[in-house]
C-alpha cells in the first residue's frame, strides 16, 4: 500500500514537471530547472508537512478536526511575511520575505508553547493555538490597513492565498531544513499517538511522556508547516484532509498514519496544483489561481461530509 | 506489592483523600468500595503515580485501567490490546492472544472497538492491561457495563490472577462482587479508610459506609455460575 502511494507521489512528481501554467509540454531546459522544478519540490515538501503534521495533530488531540492550521503558526509566519513585505524589505533583498515567515513562525511557536503552559494538555495546546491565531489575524488586519499603496496591499493579498508559483531553488532550500528537521521530530511520535488514544491517563499509565509528546508534536508542526507557510503562504485543509482519507486504506491507529500522510500530502498539493494550473485552458481566466484558493474550495465541503459521518 | 502512606489529596481546593494508608501485597485481590465522591478513584490514581505529587512506577510493572476508558479512533479489539506492550517497547503477540483470549473477546480480534457493545468494549480495555502481563493490576470498575454473567467472568480471572501470586486492586461499586471475590475490603468513606477487612467480615462496615441496612434477603436473586 505505501508502495503504491511512493509511486503514484512519482508520477505526479513526473507530471508535476510537464505542466505549465496553461500549457501541457516538455518545457525548456532553464524552464524546467528554475520555474517547474522549484515548484514541484515546494509542492512535494510544504504537502508533505501537511499531511504530516496533520496525522499527529489529529492523534495528538484525539480530535479528526484537528487541523495544522489550528496551532496559528501558519498564521504568524503569514504574518511576518508581510510585515518583511510592509517594511520594503523584501523589495531590496528577496529572501527578506520567506525569512520574516520563519521568524513569524518562530515567534508564534515560541508564544504557542508559552500559552500552553509546561505541562500541556490536549485542551491547552487547543486553546493556546486560538489565542495565537486570534492575535496573529488581529496584526494582519492590522498590517493591512497600514498597507504603503494599494498595489502593496494586492500583493500582500494574493501572496497570503497561498502558492507555490514563482519560486527560487533558493527560497525552496530555506524552507527544506526546517521542515525536514519538523518532520523527523513528528514520524518518531507514532508509539505515544497510539498510546494517547485511550486517553492521556492510560498514556502516562503507559509510561509515555504525554506532555513531552504535545511540546514535540507542536514544535514539529511548528517547523514543518511554518517553514512552508512562510515560502508558500497559508494553503489549507490539506492536512486536515490527508488523514481522513487515510485511514479507509491504513486503519486507524494513528501511528500507521505517519509515513503515508506524508506522501498522500504532498500528492493532494502536487495535485492541486496542477489542477489550478490547467485551469486558464478551461476557465476563462489570464493566469493560475493561487492553490490555496482550490483546496479551501474542495476541503470545505469534505469537512462538512467528515461532520455528517461524525454526527450520530 | 504497591502501597501508599499517610496520603493526603487536594484537587480543585476540595480535600479528597486524607491521610490515606493503603498495602496491597502479591496475592492479594482489594477491592475499594464506598460511596460515590469516597475517593476510590483519586486513590487508584495515586497509587498508578498519576497525582501530581505521586512517583510513576514502572509501567511495565504496573499497569492501570481508568473508569471509562474509551477509545478516541476505530482500532481493532486486537489493536487496542496490542497498545499494552508499549512499556515492553516489542510487538510481541503471544502476550496479546492470550490476553483477549482471558478476556473472552479473541473472537472479536478483527472487530473494530467502536463497533461493538460498551461491554465488549470494556474487556477489550481490559486486555490492553493484561497485555502488559504486569505483577500489579490497578483496575477502575473493570466490570461496569457489563453483564452480571461477564461480571462474574471478569471478577473470577480477577481473583485466579491473583491467586497466581499478582496484586490485584480494584474499584467496584458491586458490593456482592467485591464480598464474593476479594480478599480483602477497604471502604473508603469521605476520603478517609473507614474498614480495611478481611471479605468474610466486610458486609456491616460495607453498609454502614453506604447508609444501608443488611439482613438475609428470603427474595429469589441470580446465583453466580458454577
Amino acid at each position: 500500500m505505501i508502495r503504491r502511494l511512493a509511486l503514484l507521489l512519482a508520477l505526479l512528481f513526473a507530471a508535476s514537471l510537464l505542466i505549465g501554467d496553461g500549457i501541457v509540454a516538455l518545457p525548456h531546459g532553464i524552464i524546467l530547472a528554475q520555474v517547474r522544478l522549484p515548484r514541484t519540490l515546494l509542492g512535494v515538501m510544504v504537502g508533505g508537512g501537511l499531511g504530516l503534521s496533520g496525522a499527529v495533530l489529529q492523534g495528538a488531540l484525539r480530535n479528526p478536526l484537528a487541523d495544522p492550521g489550528l496551532l496559528g503558526i501558519t498564521g504568524t509566519a503569514g504574518l511576518g511575511a508581510v510585515i518583511a513585505f510592509y517594511w520594503g524589505l523584501a523589495a531590496h533583498f528577496a529572501p527578506a520575505l520567506p525569512i520574516g515567515g520563519l521568524l513569524g513562525a518562530a515567534i508564534g511557536a515560541g508564544f504557542l508553547l508559552g500559552f500552553a503552559g509546561r505541562a500541556p494538555s490536549g485542551p491547552s495546546l487547543i486553546l493556546a493555538g486560538v489565542a495565537v491565531s486570534a492575535i496573529a489575524a488581529a496584526l494582519l488586519a492590522l498590517a493591512l490597513t497600514l498597507a504603503p499603496n494599494p498595489f502593496a496591499l494586492a500583493e500582500i493579498t494574493f501572496w497570503l492565498m497561498g502558492g507555490l508559483g514563482d519560486r527560487t531553488l533558493s527560497q525552496v532550500a530555506l524552507a527544506a531544513l526546517p521542515i525536514l528537521l519538523g518532520g523527523a521530530i513528528l514520524l518518531r511520535l507514532g508509539p505515544g499517538l497510539d498510546a494517547l488514544s485511550l486517553g492521556e491517563d492510560t498514556a502516562r499509565s503507559l509510561g509515555v511522556p504525554v506532555s513531552r509528546t504535545l511540546h514535540q508534536a507542536a514544535m514539529g508542526t511548528a517547523l514543518a508547516v511554518g517553514a512552508g507557510a512562510s515560502v508558500a503562504g497559508a494553503i489549507g485543509f490539506i492536512g486536515l484532509v490527508v488523514p481522513h482519507l487515510l485511514r479507509p486504506w491504513f486503519g486507524e491507529r494513528p501511528g500507521a498514519l505517519l509515513l503515508p500522510a506524508p506522501l498522500a500530502g504532498a500528492a493532494l498539493l502536487l495535485v492541486a496544483d496542477m489542477l489550478v494550473r490547467l485551469a486558464p485552458l478551461v476557465l476563462p481566466m489570464s493566469a493560475a489561481p493561487p492553490v490555496g484558493v482550490l483546496t479551501a474550495l474542495l476541503g470545505a465541503p469534505f469537512l462538512v461530509a467528515i461532520a455528517r459521518r461524525a454526527a450520530p | 506489592m504497591i502501597a501508599v502512606s499517610q496520603l493526603s489529596v487536594v484537587l480543585g481546593g476540595r480535600r479528597v483523600l486524607h491521610d490515606v494508608s493503603l498495602a496491597a501485597g502479591a496475592g492479594e485481590l482489594v477491592a475499594l468500595c464506598g460511596p460515590n465522591g469516597a475517593g476510590k478513584s483519586t486513590l487508584l490514581r495515586a497509587l498508578a503515580g498519576l497525582l501530581p505529587d505521586t512517583p510513576a512506577p514502572d509501567p511495565r510493572l504496573v499497569a492501570y485501567l481508568p473508569q471509562g476508558a474509551r477509545c478516541a479512533w476505530g482500532l481493532t479489539v486486537e489493536q487496542v490490546a496490542a497498545l499494552g506492550r508499549i512499556p515492553h517497547r516489542d510487538a510481541a503477540t503471544g502476550p496479546v492472544i492470550e490476553a483477549l483470549r482471558l478476556c473472552g473477546i479473541l473472537a472479536l480480534r478483527l472487530t473494530r472497538v467502536d463497533r461493538i457493545s460498551g461491554g465488549e468494549a470494556r474487556r477489550a480495555m481490559l486486555a490492553r492491561v493484561f497485555a502488559t502481563e504486569p505483577d500489579v493490576f490497578l483496575l477502575d470498575e473493570p466490570t461496569a457495563d457489563l453483564d452480571p454473567a461477564a461480571s462474574h467472568d471478569v471478577m473470577r480471572l480477577l481473583r485466579v490472577t491473583a491467586d497466581a501470586g499478582r496484586t490485584v486492586v480494584v474499584v467496584l461499586h458491586a458490593l456482592d462482587l467485591a464480598l464474593r471475590y476479594a480478599h480483602r475490603v477497604v471502604v473508603l468513606a469521605d476520603g478517609r479508610v473507614a474498614a480495611d477487612l478481611p471479605a468474610a467480615d466486610a458486609l456491616p462496615a460495607a453498609a454502614a459506609a453506604f447508609g444501608l441496612a443488611f439482613g438475609i434477603d428470603p427474595e429469589p436473586r441470580l446465583l453466580p455460575p458454577g
